[in-house]
């Protein structure tokens, strides 16, 4: 047993850390369940001195979200988003790794070039990624720029496809967040990977040559086994990172999060939440209570199936 | 399956860039395993042992030299193509998978005409799992079962794809002293039962010496002897293997040659004939001593150990190179415990003389 006065000295080291988490973590979620509570709750209303507002208990504000247009957009797009990318993203970055752990040559240089998009600013990329994707529309039958992909496109004998410009097609839209996103999500995952592959003892792949196994083999029946604990945990994460998607988004098409004459359609929960904020703090808070639930859940289920998988 | 290795050479670049101190790790080293026997690569820590073992299989390639397997040059070939079983110092188990699915990975791995139905790879790795008595474990993890039993699956993996030649690297360092013992003579069973061709690596002398058919001793990748384990014991050729050799070990003294005696201090304690007149360092074995009263060595008497059916002489003497100087003799000889000093005769074949630079064996 720790006797009391150590405890209290236990206490105060670490109290600062305990008033900051208090003040910054636990009071807003606090304040979101409230707020999500107080059905119409609207910040305007609620500063303004000179009426008295009382927002009634209750739960509709979440039956406002459930029924809001444009939320089953936004659920739709951040669940496509997370199911198409975190397996893309996962999968190149085990194999990326891998590469990269078995290269002398080159490795450092290479691993600084895919560790570069952790370091970069979103907003930044997604401008970057914009314009390589975009059309820009001078003259009125051809584009006078049509962004370097077309380019290749144009070079390897195909049509140039609209992006995310106006009148581009819902399915042009998604790949080009599914690249962005999957490009952007490697290098954490890579890293992760890396390290556990530096973990994993020499002597599996020496055991492995003695007896003449082939690589794909050595990659998925010792590798990714001996991998699983990290693969569990960038997955997780990933999913986790994707149902949060938002700046990406908003890299590629701006705050209206979506090409043009075609506002939103390209919306995603956070999005949805941010808007709400400074309008309707009730809704906002309900739709930020029924993302943490989405993301709880699927959570949970990503631990359970893991915990059967990753092995020992 | 005879192995052969001819002016076998290994050397590492040095690691950093600064210091150009590149590593002969093995050096020119020649010598033959004859075929279904097992040898054990015996020296200390660091020696090259493991680097001679890793290019037997195949894993490292030798700088230089020839590793011959029969009559087949098989320096060129890679790893899985040369038939061999190696069982790591730790083993390498795959954590994840079940001993019996440990067994049957180099069966899977198998291809073309070497290729074998569900049923003959189950009766494969039953067999080898019987062979090392593990065939109650096949449903448990490597976690689940002790380091013996660990061993055992390791050598059971090694051994049931048939190799031609079996590798062990120090496979009971891992192991608890009495596991130590029951396990290698259970190596040894195994490798009579199947009259696989077997290196065996270790550090412990006693090890190599108890189960080995030869031993190699091998001193910073210089091959150093090689023999019958009782041969190398009682005709070392230098210092060194007189040294490493032996449990008590070797009770070794500054000596010299004058007119064909051998002396100790003043005492003349042997004849040496036709050895040149010189400083000579002297090994004795424990047993080469010989109590009696009228004795040519004097030694200073600190301590009598009883075990049984010898008894042990601690003594000391000013021209030991050791702090004390052990002797084992007969518990039927009366020692008298309370004596400040002993006087013993020595043994001739159990005395060895060395020249004081090269620590080369001197031979009388
Ligand atoms: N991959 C390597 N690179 C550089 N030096 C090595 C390497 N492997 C072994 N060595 C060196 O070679 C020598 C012999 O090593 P090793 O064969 O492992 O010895 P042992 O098995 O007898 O203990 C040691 O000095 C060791 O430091
Ligand atoms: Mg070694």
């Amino acid at each position: 047993m720790v006797d009391t006065r150590k405890q209290w000295k236990a206490w105060l080291y670490l109290s600062p850390a305990i008033v900051l988490l208090l003040i910054f973590t636990v009071w807003p979620i606090f304040n979101t369940i409230r707020l999500s509570l107080m059905e119409g709750y609207n910040s305007t209303m609620a500063a303004n001195p000179y009426v008295d507002y009382e927002f009634p208990f209750g739960l509709g504000n979440f039956t406002r979200v459930l029924e809001y247009p444009n939320f089953l957009t936004c659920l739709k797009n951040t669940v496509l988003l997370c199911v198409i990318t975190v397996p893309i993203s996962t999968l190149l970055a085990l194999l990326i790794a891998v590469g990269l752990h078995s290269i002398k040559f080159l490795q450092k240089p290479l691993q600084t070039i895919f560790f570069m998009p952790y370091v970069t600013n979103s907003i930044a990329i997604g401008m970057v990624f914009a314009a390589m994707f975009n059309m820009v529309i001078g003259g009125s039958t051809r584009p006078d720029s049509v962004g370097i992909v077309n380019n290749i496109l144009e070079a390897l004998g195909f049509d140039y496809i609209n992006w995310t410009n106006a009148g581009s097609s819902y399915g042009a839209n998604l790949a080009v967040m599914v690249v962005y996103i999957v490009w952007n999500a490697l290098p954490f995952k890579i890293l992760v990977l890396l390290g556990g592959l530096q973990g994993i003892n020499k002597q599996y792949y020496e055991a492995a040559r003695v007896d003449g196994t082939k690589k794909s083999r050595v990659l998925w029946r010792i590798t990714v086994p001996l991998l699983s604990p990290m693969l569990a945990y960038v997955i997780i994460t990933g999913f986790i990172g994707g149902f949060k998607e938002y700046s990406s988004i908003v890299g590629i098409f701006g705050d209206t999060m979506g090409p043009a004459g075609n506002p939103y359609r390209m919306d995603t929960m956070v999005g949805f939440i941010y808007r709400a904020i400074g309008k309707q703090e009730g809704t906002a808070s309900a739709a930020a209570l029924i993302l943490f639930g989405i993301i709880f859940v699927v959570t949970m289920i990503n631990l359970a199936v893991s915990k059967k998988k990753t092995h020992y | 399956m005879k192995v052969v290795l001819q002016n076998l050479t290994k050397i590492f670049p040095s690691r950093d860039k600064k210091s150009n101190q590149e590593v002969v790790a093995v050096n020119d080293f020649s010598f033959e395993i004859p075929d279904g026997k097992l040898i054990g690569l015996l020296g200390p820590s660091g020696c090259g042992k493991s680097t001679t073992l890793y290019m037997i299989s195949g894993l490292q390639k030798p700088t230089s030299g020839k590793i011959f397997f029969g009559d087949d040059d098989v320096t060129e070939l890679s790893t899985e193509n040369r038939g061999i079983g190696l069982v790591f110092q730790n083993y390498a188990l795959y954590p994840h998978m079940t001993v019996k699915q440990n067994i049957l990975f180099p069966l899977e791995n198998l291809k073309g005409k070497d290729k074998l139905t569900k049923e003959e790879k189950l009766e494969r790795a039953k067999s080898a799992a019987k062979l090392v008595q593990i065939d109650e474990l096949m449903d448990r993890k490597p976690n689940e079962l002790s380091g013996g039993q660990q061993q055992r699956v390791a050598i059971a993996r090694a051994l049931v794809k048939m190799p031609r030649v079996l590798l062990l690297d120090e496979p009971l360092s891992n192991l608890d002293a009495r596991l130590r013992l029951q396990t290698r003579e259970e190596i040894r069973r195994i490798q009579k039962e199947t009259g696989i061709t077997t290196v065996f690596v270790t550090h412990d002398q006693e090890e190599a010496m108890s189960i080995s058919d030869m031993i190699v001793v091998m001193k910073l990748g210089v091959l150093q002897q090689i023999g019958k384990p009782q041969d190398v014991y009682d005709n070392p050729v230098n210092l060194f293997v007189a040294k490493f050799l032996g449990t008590p070990p070797i009770n070794v003294f500054n000596g010299a040659v004058k007119d064909g005696k051998l002396y100790i201090g003043d005492a003349a304690v042997l004849e040496t004939p036709g050895v040149a007149d010189q400083e000579v360092t002297v090994g004795i074995r424990p047993e080469g001593f010989e109590l009696e009263a009228d004795g040519a060595l004097e030694c200073q008497l600190s301590n009598v150990e009883v075990m049984g059916r010898d008894v042990s002489i601690v003594t000391t003497h000013p021209a030991s190179c050791n702090v004390t100087i052990r002797s084992i003799i007969d518990a039927d000889c009366k020692v008298d415990v309370t004596a400040t000093s002993v006087r013993y005769n020595l043994k001739p074949h159990k005395v060895f003389i060395f020249n004081k630079e090269t620590e080369e064996r001197i031979y009388f």
